[in-house]
């Protein structure tokens, strides 16, 4: 700009008018962006400080205290806890080989005039509203698996050692194991997508001197695509366990919401998110609503570290692709 | 020959269950939607749409207070979050390719895509319910738009990522100043890409429950005054699911109905619209 020198007054004039008005421009795009940057941090603080009664009074005996008792004042985070844990896992184990499943499809024996399609639908599952998954699971998945699938594999596994107390007690259909399968659901469509975004990263020359060596389609993706995509599909695998821990309507509508800790997974139970959506509307003011908020922040920050473990693996998985 | 044959056999194992995985997605996605179509669409009626939300036990009633508050909530969330995320998209995408402030943007941002919606309401509540007097209208549509802005900024950036260089280069040899070109040379050049996130981040809102429950709250009556609380449909959709009245279960079985047709809707218009783009 500077090397312009033709009616040198007005030329400088709108030059300086500019420059201005670049820098207000921005001003503005970065206060707008920090804006973004603010709101993580002030949720973050909100909820420290609201959390803070609850902290002050069990310390952080809060969080391995398996107490709830609103009417006595008494609470500790470890049922829910439980719950959100234990529900997110049973999702994954359905979960990861079901996406692996699908990712392995579309990337590899899928015709590909169906790949598109049939990678839509996926996508288009997991815009579905969660609401819609635990009305479905209340009315529709529930009962059928109360049923016709509880009493099944109560009678198959209940007897097994160990894990034959997991299948224990009344089916009733609502409960962790229940909240876990449709959880499971909620969460393929986001697991499997981004691990058929990482198996589309291998490049092609790789696959095909293995094809050419003579591999089948199995060991080309269990021994070539694998190893090379693992750390994004640990990343795909991260993502959906943050969205599973904070999953609250899908949960609330069939876990049964009883703050215990029960070892059989056909018993109601809670989770973080499911506690919140009943409880806070009708808290008290006081060390209900603070136990509440201390239930919230420790929920953030687990889904935080989750997420951000995620995002780090899945950004280097997909930047060894412009290598 | 033997391992010959094994390995033939693993690999059709192999495909067979993958290919069983791909039917169990497709299932699961048909069965939800079957059973929401069936129950759906027999609560749908004119009823449903012009009158308000029944007292427990009434009869009949229907959503019209629930469906004009969501518009309302959805439409402020849009106005309020859509030149928030553009703005901060054209920072991270223009001026912050390098700096430390805008990675760190970028990362917060992104967690902020899959965080539990439901601690956003917490927050909101404690900024805005708690201390000024109350659930609103309004606080509903801060809380969405804390779950908004992130969805447009990221797909903002994105796009304008992809806008050639040369581009930009031959609007600043012509003299324009960086505001220009960014306004009106490379945000236009991408308006189909940014039309498409907005539209992602309106689907996204639109069916969040969590966020809403306490800060919009509900509302059992008519009203567009966005400083109450404010009835809405995934909380009347909650509320009445979990009712032990028959009409009440119907009236949610038709806003869930509602709400999936125009969030697969909206999402089916923002790949149409982004498709075209990318072909021309």
């Amino acid at each position: 700009m500077r090397a312009a020198q033709a009616p040198v007054d007005l030329h400088a004039e709108q030059v300086r008018k500019f420059k201005l008005q670049d820098f207000l421009f921005h001003q503005v795009t970065l206060a707008f962006a920090f804006l973004v940057l603010a709101a993580l941090v002030g949720i973050l603080i909100s909820l420290a400080m609201e959390a803070l009664p609850v902290f002050r009074e069990s310390g952080p005996a809060f969080l391995w205290t398996n107490v709830w008792n609103v009417p006595e004042d008494q609470y500790g985070a470890l049922s829910a806890i439980y719950g959100t844990v234990v529900t997110s896992i049973i999702a994954l184990v359905i979960a990861v080989p079901v996406s692996f499943g699908i990712a392995l499809f579309l990337t590899e024996t899928c015709p590909v005039w169906l790949r598109r399609p049939l990678g839509t639908a996926i996508e288009l599952l997991a815009g579905v509203p969660s609401i819609i998954y635990g009305i479905w699971g209340l009315f529709v998945f529930a009962p059928l698996f109360a049923a016709h699938v509880q009493p099944h594999l109560q009678a198959a596994l209940g007897d097994v050692p160990v894990i034959g107390g997991w299948f224990a007690g009344p089916p009733i259909g609502i409960g962790i194991l229940t909240a876990g399968i449709v959880l499971s659901l909620m969460v393929i469509p986001f697991v499997a997508s981004v691990m058929r975004d990482v198996f589309e990263t291998v490049p092609p020359a790789l696959k095909e001197s293995a094809y050419g060596v003579g591999c089948t389609t199995w060991e080309v993706v269990i021994h070539v695509v694998l190893p090379y995509t693992r750390v994004g599909v640990i990343g795909g695998i991260m993502l959906g366990l943050g969205r599973a821990l904070g999953e609250t309507m899908a949960v609330t509508f069939v876990i049964g919401n009883a703050n215990r800790i029960v070892g059989s997974l056909y018993a109601p139970g809670t989770s973080i998110a499911s506690t919140l959506a009943n409880e806070f509307g009708e808290a008290d003011p006081g060390l209900h609503i603070s136990a509440l908020f201390a239930l919230g922040l420790v929920l953030f920050i687990i889904t935080f570290v989750v997420l951000a473990i995620s995002r780090w693996l899945i950004r280097r998985s997909v930047a060894k692709q412009g290598r | 020959m033997q391992l010959y044959s094994r390995r033939v056999w693993t690999n059709r194992i192999g495909i067979a269950l993958s290919m069983g995985a791909m039917l169990f997605g497709l299932l699961a996605l048909l069965w939800i939607l079957w059973t929401l179509f069936y129950n759906g669409f027999s609560a749908l009626s004119w009823e449903f749409f012009t009158e308000d939300t029944p007292a427990p036990g009434s009869e009949g009633g229907g959503l019209r207070n629930a469906i004009v508050g969501s518009l309302m909530i959805v439409g402020m969330t849009t106005l309020v979050s859509t030149p928030i995320g553009i703005l901060a998209g054209i920072y991270l995408a223009e001026f912050g390719t390098t700096s430390k402030f805008a990675a760190m943007t970028r990362f917060v941002t992104d967690i902020m895509l899959s965080a539990p919606s439901i601690v956003i309401g917490l927050f909101v509540y404690a900024l805005m319910v708690a201390t000024l007097g109350g659930f609103s209208g309004w606080a509903g549509s801060v809380a969405l738009s804390l779950i908004a802005v992130p969805v447009v900024v990221r797909t903002t950036e994105n796009m304008l990522l992809l806008v050639p260089t040369a581009l930009r280069e031959a609007a600043f040899a012509v003299g324009a100043p960086r505001w220009q070109v960014s306004l009106k040379v490379t945000l236009r050049a991408v308006k189909a890409g940014v039309v498409t996130g907005i539209l992602l981040a309106i689907a996204r809102v639109t069916g969040e429950t969590a966020p809403l429950l306490f800060t919009a709250l509900n509302n059992q009556f008519y009203s567009t005054d966005m400083s109450q609380p404010m009835g809405n449909l995934p909380v009347v959709i909650f509320q009445f699911a979990m009712s032990p009245y028959e009409n009440w279960v119907n009236l949610a079985w038709g806003g869930a109905l509602l709400i999936a047709l125009f969030v697969l809707g909206v999402n089916i218009l923002a790949r149409v619209l982004f498709r075209k783009k990318s072909t021309d």
